[in-house]
């Protein structure tokens, strides 16, 4: 789609003509929720992984005063303990992408071949397991993960695992959809009579083709695991002090709201633009994977 | 219709079942109970105090046994005492209840009345400025953590306004007013991604089958563009908004956990929360078995709508 639409343009001639930057931006421009989404997650990503080259001091420093406002020194002020409130939010940008990471491989994984299984089988296989989905369904996720965190202990580790746990069944179901109309495909019944075995044809006819949908969920479920593991560090049931977790931040700093906002204030925005840029991508991505609405646009 | 409704019902049961044991089983498995806690706390509690405190709740009986007694009492109606208090769990939700219901129900209203116009104005005005304003807007509302707006809302209220809603619970019955102003800021917080939600569903929805043929027919027919919106767009595109919005009562619930800690409201969630960090086993469990038992039957419901609506889907 962009490239044969930048090939006409180009003829032949190098890349960059003013007609080939044109027919990118011109791309660029029918998606720029997906580009900008793309944007703003790559940046995250930047800061969280170059953390402490960003951050101008360490976040466990107490360096200056307590609860000092938005000064040359510190950008965006100091917290109760003194420590750069600049600094701690880009470290905290690295525990929010781990906390990501780890959750939705975790669903992913057991969520994507739970579904996976459970089409490629079909019968009592099928039933049992999407029975255990539906029972990981009817408990709302936010309490679930409450549940979990506040059971195993409250903590970064526990708190992904929750994460991890709640989310699975969104996978299983978003695997096992397409799955089931591939199981009638021809091509998977030819596979089977020339003696293919069953890892084979789900690795190697089912799970590329399902890949799309799982990518876009994949993306939507990081957003959401940042904000659900801002909510438990909140609530106090992830990660604990004096780790910057924003949620964490947001959670003791809204002691201090009436007179020292931007303790809470700046962290809160963090998960914001980040769930943001998540759910922008995953929108952009969604629309991009969508049969009907790339037939139209050609 | 009846037979759908009750093989649903039917179907409730074991799930309901099914939690209760995973939740009983998964509290009680892990290190560490209530007694414990208390010794922590007290610091001083003798092991022989302990001990009869663990006796007295039933927690040195195996895992099984102590389940088929809960069960036992459930059935009769009995949901326990409270670890800490000694308070009948079945008290303490209903007391709860209202509040919670309350935020729910309030939040939910809002939303839709909210939600569905603007969804309907920015399909029908596809592209135009109140489209194109809405979209991003849309997603942006549905990114905001709820928490972080609740707690912005109370700093711009407080410092803009100098008002602050009243501290202490007061119930809808008592004083109307107060109560009103005390619900205003966690409404408005718990229903923000769902005017989005709602908003970005009933635009494409109503986009979808505004595309459709038949009503291409009603245009062809001469009906003017506002009855065929009214009488033939809507009714179809309403459906899946119906399904969305009873999705979203999962989400309610667990924000409501949330807000209702913010602001201090003494609802169901705080309940849970509260219990949570106590490790009070019995309050916990009833209370997320009661959650999830709302929870199912508001999405028995929405499935019945959702059958009412369309006959197609009944018979599968």
């Amino acid at each position: 789609m962009k490239s044969a639409a930048i090939d006409v343009h180009l003829q032949g001639r190098a890349f960059p003509t003013l007609d080939g930057i044109q027919a990118v931006g011109r791309v660029i421009g029918k998606h720029w929720v997906g580009t900008l989404g793309m944007f703003i997650v790559l940046v995250v990503i930047a800061v969280g992984v170059f953390a402490p080259h960003f951050a101008p001091y360490l976040p466990d420093e107490q360096l200056g005063a307590r609860l000092d406002s938005p000064s040359p020194q510190f950008s965006l002020g100091t917290d109760e303990f003194g420590r750069d409130v600049l600094s701690r939010i880009i470290c905290g940008a690295r525990i929010s992408l781990y906390v990501g990471v780890v959750s939705v491989s975790i669903s992913l994984v057991f969520g994507g071949s739970l579904g996976m299984i459970a089409a490629f089988f079909g019968g009592r296989v099928d039933s049992a397991i999407m029975r255990c989905m539906d029972l990981l369904f009817s408990i709302p996720s936010l309490v679930l993960a409450l549940v979990i965190t506040g059971t195993l202990g409250p903590s970064l580790t526990n708190a992904m695992l929750a994460i991890g746990i709640v989310y699975t069944p969104r996978f299983a179901r978003v695997a096992r959809g397409p799955t089931l109309s591939i199981m009638q495909q021809p091509y998977v019944e030819a596979a089977r009579s020339i003696g293919a075995g069953h890892l084979r044809i789900m690795l190697r006819h089912v799970l590329p083709n399902i890949l799309a949908s799982l990518i876009v969920q994949s993306t939507l479920a990081f957003s959401t695991a940042i904000l659900t593991e801002a909510s438990l560090s909140f609530l106090g049931l992830g990660t604990q002090p004096p780790d910057p977790s924003w949620g964490t931040m947001l959670g003791t700093g809204r002691k201090f709201m009436e007179f020292a906002p931007w303790v809470a204030v700046f962290p809160g925005l963090a998960i914001m633009i980040a769930v943001l840029g998540f759910n922008l991508l995953g929108d952009g991505l969604r629309d991009f994977f969508d049969p009907r609405i790339r037939r139209r646009a050609q | 219709m009846t037979q759908y409704i009750a093989r649903r019902i039917v179907v409730t049961i074991p799930l309901l079942l099914s939690i209760s044991i995973v939740l009983f089983v998964l509290l009680r498995i892990v290190p560490g109970d209530f007694a414990d806690v208390y010794e922590g706390m007290e610091g001083m509690m003798s092991p022989e105090a302990a001990a009869k405190l663990r006796h007295s709740l039933e927690l040195d009986l195996p895992v099984h046994v102590q389940y088929l007694r809960w069960l036992g009492r459930v059935i009769q109606g009995d949901m326990g005492r409270s670890m800490r208090t000694a308070e009948p769990v079945t008290e303490l939700i209903l007391a709860g209840l209202p509040v919670t219901v309350e935020l729910m129900v309030m939040s939910l209203v809002v939303s839709v009345v909210i939600g569905v116009p603007l969804g309907i104005g920015a399909a029908v005005g596809r592209n135009s400025k109140l489209d194109l304003l809405l979209q991003p807007l849309g997603v942006i509302g549905l990114s905001v953590p709820r928490f972080w707006m609740a707690v912005m809302l109370i700093l711009v209220v407080s410092r803009t306004f100098h008002w602050m809603p009243p501290l202490f619970w007061v119930s809808l019955f008592e004083n109307p007013g107060d109560n009103l102003k005390q619900i205003l800021l966690p409404v408005i917080t718990l229903a923000l991604p769902m005017v989005a939600l709602i908003m970005r569903f009933t635009r494409s929805s109503l986009l979808e089958v505004l595309g459709e043929d038949y009503i291409r027919t009603a245009r062809a027919k001469g009906l003017t563009e506002a009855l065929v919106l009214y009488r033939h767009a809507l009714k179809n595109a309403m459906i899946p908004v119906v399904t969305v919005v009873g999705m979203q009562a999962g989400y309610l619930m667990g924000g409501s956990v949330i807000i209702e800690q913010i602001f201090s409201m003494p609802g169901i969630g705080w309940v849970l929360l509260s219990a949570m960090h106590q490790r009070d086993y019995t309050v916990v469990q009833a209370t997320v078995l009661f959650m999830a038992a709302s929870f199912t039957l508001a999405n028995l419901v929405v499935d019945i709508v959702y059958a009412y609506l369309d006959p197609r889907i009944r018979y599968f």
